[in-house]
Order: C-alpha cells, then sequence, then structure tokens
C-alpha cells in the first residue's frame, strides 16, 4: 500500500532533502510538503503546499490529501531565521497545536513523527552523565527553544493519550551535523576563532544529517521495528569534548570567562554570524550526553557516522584557520627533526 | 715572497674572513686569476678592484659592529700572522695556489665566527651533548622514548585521542595526573598499603572510603596507589560543586570523575568500572581537627542501593594520615557562607602562609582496603529494601570505622615512618 505523508518545515534545509528524499522512496505514493515560505531549493516530487500550520487550513489539506503519516520537522531552534523570539514561540507552539488539533480530527493518520532535541534535558553540573529517555532534566527549561520543545512534547504526548490508535514517535535528535547543516552548533563551529568557556571542556555527541534522514524515514515509513512509539534519543556513538573537537577542526580556540562568553555572544548574535542562547551557553559549559540504547534495541537504528565520523564529515567542509599558520610550523618542525635525524648518527658516534 | 708578505696586509694581517661560502679576500688574492696584491692592481681592469673594495668596506663595516676590541686583538696578530704565514707560505702561492684556497676556507678557527660565543661548538659536539642529556632524561632508550613522547603531543595537539562517556582521557590521566601526584604518594606521604589483593581484578566494584583533610588529597592518592597496585582506573564520583568550579569541572571529567547521582554510579558500575565513593562528602572532608578519624555519617546510603542493585561487592577503605596535612582549626562558617563553599578552613599554616599553607603536611599514610561486602547473594529487589540497604550501609561504616581505630594503634608517629 502506497502511503501519504505530509512533512512539516520543509522550507529549511533538512526538512527540505528529507522530504525529496522521502518522495523517491517507492514505498511512498506522495509526499506533501507544508511551511510558511517556499522552500530554496529544489523539492523534487514532493507537493508544496503553502500553508500556515498555525492556521486550521492544516486540517484541510490533511483530510483532502488522506494524509496517513505526519512528520513534524517545523520546531526551528533560533529565533533569528523567524524574525524575533515571539514569533518563534507561536511557530513552534502554537503551530504544534494546530497541527496536533488536525491530526486528531483526520481518522486517515495512522502515525506522527516528531523530530524533538536533546536540548530538552538542558545542560547542568547536576546532570548525570548520560540521559536516558526516562530522566527529566535537572531543572525544567525556563525560555527559549528549550522550552518551546518541552512544552510541544508535552502536547504530543497527550495527542498519544487520546489517539492511542495513532503510532506517535519521539525523536530526540543529538545536535546535527554535517557539510550543509546551519545551525546554531554549526555556526559556532564554523568561527574562525571559537570562544570557549574558560574552565569546563563539555562532553558533546552529534548525529550526521544523513543519519537523521534515515531514522525519520525509519521512523514514518519503516518495517515492523520502525513501528515503535514513544520517544527515543538519537545520536552517533562515542563522545567529543569541545577542545578535541576543535583540535581536530583545526580551530583556534580562547577560552573566557562564562559572562565574557555570553556577551561576546550577544554582539555574534545581532552581527548575525551565531548565535548564543542561554541553553546554548549552558550546553558549552556543561555539555550533555545521552544513552541510546532505546535507539538500537526498541527502533532497530544503527547510525552509519559515529560522533567522530560526522564530526569528520563536517569538518572536511571547512578550512581550518589554523592552516595558515600551522602548516609553516609544521613544515619547519619537520625540517628540524630530518636535521636532527641526519645529526644523530654523527653525533651518537663522536658524543 | 713578495707576494706572500703584501697580502696579510690587505687583510690587517688576519689570513681570511671567508664565509665559507665565497673565498676569503686572502684566498681569492692566493688564486690564480683572483685578485692581484695590491701594488700591481693599479695596471689592471677596475673589475676586481671594486671587487677587493666590497670586501674592504664589509670588513670595516663588520668591524664597528665588533667594536673596538677585535680592533686591538688584530694589531698585536697582525705579526703573528705574518711570521706564521712566512714559514709555510714561500712556496705556495707560486706553486701550490688551490691548496693555499683550500687552506684560506678551511681555517674555520681564526674567522669572525670564533667571536660568537657558540662558534668554537660543532654540531657535532652538540648533539652529543643532547644525546647524552636525552640519555640522561629518558633513559638508555631514549629514541623511542621520544617518539612516544612527540607522537602524544602531535595526538594531543590535533585531537586524535578518544574520551569515554564520561569525559575520561585514560592518556592525559596516566602520562600526565599519575604521574605527577606519584611522587606525593611515594615519597611525601610514603604511603603503606594493605589488602590490595581485595581489588577484583577485572569485574566492577565500589571502594567505599572515609574522606579526611580539607582537600581530597585521599581521592587522588587513592586513585594513585589503586592504579599503581592493580593497574585500574578509579572512577571517583563528586559532588556536583566539583562540576560548577570552572578547571575543576574540566580536571574531574578529564581524570575519570563523574557526578555523583545514582544513575551515573548504576551505569558505571554494570559497566564493570572501579568507582570510588566518600559517602562522608564536605562532612567528612571538612571537620575539624578535633574530630578527627570520626566517621560523619554516611549520606542517604545511595551508593549501597547502586551497588545492590548492579550486584557489585563493595569493598571498605580506611584511610589513616589524611585527617593530618591539614589540622583544620576553624571552617569560619559565615566567610564560607559568602564565598559559597561548605567550609573555609583554618589552619595553623593557612591562611597566614598564603600559597605556601596549602603545602598539605607530611604525615604518614596507611590505605588498608577491607573485606568487600558481598551483594549478590542478596536476594532481587534488595535495592528497594530500605531496611536492608541501612543494615548494609552501617555494616561498611562500621568496618571502616573499626579498621581506622586498629590503624590508629598500630601507628607509632603521625609524622615519622
Amino acid at each position: 500500500m502506497g502511503r501519504v505523508v505530509l512533512v512539516t518545515g520543509v522550507s529549511r534545509d533538512l526538512g527540505r532533502r528529507f522530504a525529496r528524499s522521502l518522495a523517491s522512496d517507492p514505498e511512498v505514493d506522495r509526499v506533501i510538503g507544508v511551511d510558511v515560505v517556499p522552500p530554496r531549493g529544489d523539492v523534487g516530487a514532493v507537493s508544496f503546499v503553502r500553508v500556515d500550520i498555525r492556521n486550521p487550513v492544516i486540517a484541510k489539506v490533511i483530510a483532502k490529501e488522506d494524509v496517513d503519516t505526519v512528520v513534524h520537522m517545523s520546531v526551528i531552534a533560533t529565533p533569528g531565521t523567524a524574525g524575533g523570539r515571539h514569533t518563534m514561540k507561536e511557530l513552534n507552539v502554537i503551530g504544534t497545536m494546530q497541527l496536533l488539533a488536525a491530526c486528531q480530527r483526520a481518522r486517515t493518520v495512522q502515525r506522527l513523527v516528531v523530530k524533538s532535541t536533546t536540548t530538552v534535558y538542558g545542560a547542568s553540573p547536576r546532570d548525570p552523565a548520560m540521559f536516558t529517555e526516562d530522566m527529566q532534566p535537572r531543572r525544567a527549561p525556563r525560555s527559549g527553544y528549550a522550552k518551546d520543545v518541552a512544552e510541544i512534547e508535552g502536547y504530543v504526548r497527550g495527542f498519544a493519550r487520546r489517539r492511542p490508535d495513532v503510532g506517535v514517535l519521539t525523536l530526540r535528535c543529538a545536535n546535527v551535523v554535517g557539510p550543509h547543516v546551519a545551525s546554531p552548533i554549526t555556526s559556532y563551529l564554523r568561527l574562525p576563532v571559537v570562544p570557549t568557556v574558560l574552565g569546563y571542556d563539555p562532553r558533546m555527541q552529534f548525529l550526521h544529517e544523513d543519519d537523521l534522514f534515515r531514522v525519520l524515514r525509519l521512523g514514518a515509513v519503516g518495517d515492523e521495528r520502525g513501528r515503535a512509539t514513544g520517544t527515543v534519543n538519537v545520536a552517533g556513538d562515542g563522545v567529543v569534548v569541545l577542545s578535541q573537537a576543535l583540535r581536530r577542526l583545526g580551530r583556534p580556540m580562547v577560552p573566557m570567562p562564562g559572562f565574557a562568553v555570553g556577551r561576546l555572544g550577544q554582539v555574534l548574535r545581532s552581527a548575525h554570524v551565531a548565535d548564543f542562547s542561554p541553553e546554548q551557553l549552558a550546553f558549552l559549559t556543561y555539555g550533555r550526553g545521552v544513552d541510546t540504547t532505546r535507539m538500537r534495541e526498541v527502533l532497530g537504528f544503527e547510525p552509519g557516522f559515529s560522533t567522530e565520523d560526522a564530526l569528520a564529515d563536517f569538518g572536511s567542509t571547512l578550512s581550518p584557520t589554523l592552516d595558515a599558520v600551522l602548516a609553516p610550523a609544521q613544515a619547519g618542525a619537520q625540517q628540524a627533526l630530518d636535521a636532527l635525524g641526519r645529526l644523530v648518527p654523527a653525533g651518537g658516534t663522536r658524543g | 715572497m713578495g707576494d706572500a708578505e703584501i697580502i696579510p696586509i690587505g687583510t690587517r694581517g688576519r689570513p681570511g674572513r671567508g664565509t665559507g661560502t665565497t673565498p676569503s679576500s686572502a684566498a681569492r688574492g692566493l688564486a690564480p686569476g683572483g685578485r692581484p696584491p695590491a701594488d700591481r692592481s693599479t695596471g689592471r681592469p677596475t673589475a676586481p678592484r671594486a671587487t677587493q673594495d666590497g670586501a674592504h668596506d664589509g670588513w670595516v663595516d663588520e668591524e664597528s659592529i665588533g667594536g673596538p676590541r677585535p680592533v686591538e686583538d688584530t694589531a698585536p696578530a697582525a705579526p703573528d700572522a705574518a711570521t706564521a704565514d712566512s714559514g709555510p707560505e714561500p712556496a705556495a702561492p707560486a706553486s701550490e695556489a688551490p691548496d693555499a684556497d683550500d687552506a684560506g676556507t678551511a681555517t674555520s678557527g681564526t674567522t669572525t665566527a670564533d667571536r660568537h660565543p657558540l662558534g668554537a661548538v660543532s654540531p657535532a659536539e652538540l648533539m652529543a651533548a643532547l644525546t647524552s642529556a636525552a640519555k640522561e632524561v629518558l633513559g638508555p632508550d631514549w629514541e623511542d622514548e621520544l617518539a612516544r613522547l612527540l607522537a602524544f603531543v602531535r595526538r594531543r595537539l590535533t585531537g586524535d585521542y578518544a574520551v569515554d562517556e564520561y569525559g575520561f582521557d585514560p592518556e592525559v590521566t596516566e602520562r600526565f595526573f599519575l604521574t605527577a601526584l606519584r611522587p606525593m604518594a611515594s615519597k611525601w606521604f610514603r604511603i603503606e598499603v594493605r589488602g590490595i589483593e581485595n581489588i577484583p581484578t577485572d569485574s566492577g566494584a565500589l571502594i567505599v572510603s572515609n574522606h579526611s583533610g580539607t582537600l581530597p588529597w585521599d581521592g587522588l592518592m587513592t586513585m594513585v596507589t589503586v592504579h599503581d597496585h592493580t593497574g585500574r582506573f578509579v572512577r571517583p564520583l563528586g559532588a556536583d560543586l566539583v562540576f560548577r568550579t570552572p578547571l575543576v569541572a574540566q580536571l574531574a571529567r578529564m581524570g575519570g570523575a563523574t557526578l555523583a547521582c545514582s544513575e551515573d554510579a548504576d551505569r558505571m558500575l554494570a559497566g564493570g568500572e572501579l568507582v570510588g565513593v566518600w559517602p562522608e562528602g564536605f562532612k567528612g572532608l571538612g571537620k575539624p581537627y578535633s574530630e578527627r578519624y570520626k566517621l560523619q555519617r554516611f549520606g542517604r546510603g545511595g551508593f549501597v542501593s547502586a551497588a545492590l542493585r548492579t550486584r557489585t561487592p563493595i569493598v571498605p577503605l580506611s584511610v589513616v594520615g589524611a585527617e593530618e596535612i591539614y589540622p583544620m582549626l576553624s571552617s569560619m562558617p559565615t566567610l564560607a557562607r559568602i564565598l559559597g563553599v561548605p567550609y573555609f578552613p583554618v589552619t595553623p599554616l593557612f591562611p597566614w602562609l598564603g600559597p605556601l599553607g596549602m603545602v598539605p603536611l607530611p604525615s604518614k599514610w596507611l590505605m588498608e582496603f577491607g573485606e568487600p561486602v558481598r551483594t549478590d547473594e542478596l536476594e532481587e529487589g534488595a535495592a528497594d529494601d530500605p531496611m536492608l540497604v541501612f543494615d548494609v550501609t552501617d555494616q561498611v561504616r562500621e568496618s571502616i570505622q573499626q579498621t581506622l581505630y586498629r590503624l590508629l594503634m598500630e601507628r607509632r608517629s603521625v609524622f615519622g615512618s
């Protein structure tokens, strides 16, 4: 049986590319992409419907197209793209509420996949090393993206209670990185000189963009194991610490006290270079790790990229800042070592 | 003969000022077809004349840079050089001019280079000195050691190393932290270890220890001691203050610590790690000197629940000696509250001597690992029985307290061997 999949948030790069790859899937009949603004790139066989999910029109789209699977990807992390924190909250929370209300009415909907984030766990010095799905953040998020996502997850759980016949899967994804990803963490790592919080070395996990598409596809139209419901953490294997990641990317770091990083973040935000929200700053101070046992055992998903591989793939598109400085130094050191090597036998025999 | 006498005059009596790349003025004069002596140059073309001037100018510049002393040197040297030259040279310029050329460049002992402090040291001698120094520092197989060290530095600089999910960096812990702490353990505190065989060699276990000494030296020393005797890393569980404090947070995670919460304790024990816990916490660490070796309350027994859930043995550890490293007279509660720390220690040396007061007193330490308390024989769900948890907690606490009393009786003096 062919499927009709509705994907929200296709104007942004990840949503657009996921919808496009899904449209080329033989198991899928139709893919309907919805968003407030048209996608900027090629959407392939996706039929784009320009509709605001904050508006009840979305219910008509779902009913008319006989949508059976909904993939909700339009939860945005930064106010920058939406035009202010207020609009971002509207889009995230009110949009999700409308979408869920529409899904609840539509008898055809059988499956809902929500792309959430590990940001809901927060980041604090009192965190356990690895969060499992049943753990709560040590302190409930009070503002920003994390609060939006926490509220969205709450509404999704409510929906799952009211429509037990719909399989609801919430994927809490670690920071997605990849050559094409634009997100707060990638713009941070792309800075030519990276400010870090002095005296802390946060642990991080990354998810490669290809793995994100694979896990969303598995959750939306996958086989029996992919029909899993509930909440699942998704992250690449392994953990890197920030200093290690920056060294691998060839990015020089400038440690500075936390408040200075926050202040600098505000400057960078106003310059539209990078975004340092308070929860981003907490993450860059204390770090976070999530346990992915459920991802393997319940969802049956195996990421193709480990955290290190994902970082390496992301780094392959970056021109290391340090190269200009490091290459001559490395060449010089190599020459010195060679000279030393030539001298060693002579010195050894004479001495 | 005539030539031989004139050439030294052109160079102020110095046989050559060669740099090694171009022949010296003296050598050029001696070489066939080179610069002729000054008295004959009048009939020659102007081109060689120009080179001579150039050389002369260069020489003047060097001399002026070198200061007046070399000029004085050259004055008495001039007759020497002249007499020295007059001996072998009568035949040389006429018949064996190429040889003289070689000699001019090869006599490096008298060039300007010898005025440099390192001029007399040849690269080979320098290398020999470095080699013997490397042998001294890194041992006889210093070449491999040096290669390993350079590889280590390269790995650190390029981020090519792995950390586990708690942020533990075994390489830097083993090569750096433990190496730096080892002299403290063996030379300063002269730690005497007993019952090390009670630590399982490869499975998970929970080391429960008393806590004392104002700063957690006992934790660091336990890590060093256990690693040196068993090769295993102790993974300490720390208070959230540790992970809130800049720098300390970074070093703690790097050294293998994680937050003392039931989730992490369960996870580490289930992963087969050797977990260290100090259940007295700040109550034990910051107790006054008058209460030394009196165990404080053992938290809420959370560590016992973790061991029961994961069915890992509990190894009690009694440390004697750490109480005396900073004898705390007062904890200044008001100042501590202002600073946001659990206590502000006042010892006979701190804060009066400033940083010097932070040097721990060299007390003699005894560490005894007791008989493991087995948890695998208890029935399923034992961790949910609060009475059983309290019983096991008391058993461990009592065992440590009794061992402390026994060790104190055995100890002859606090600082003596």
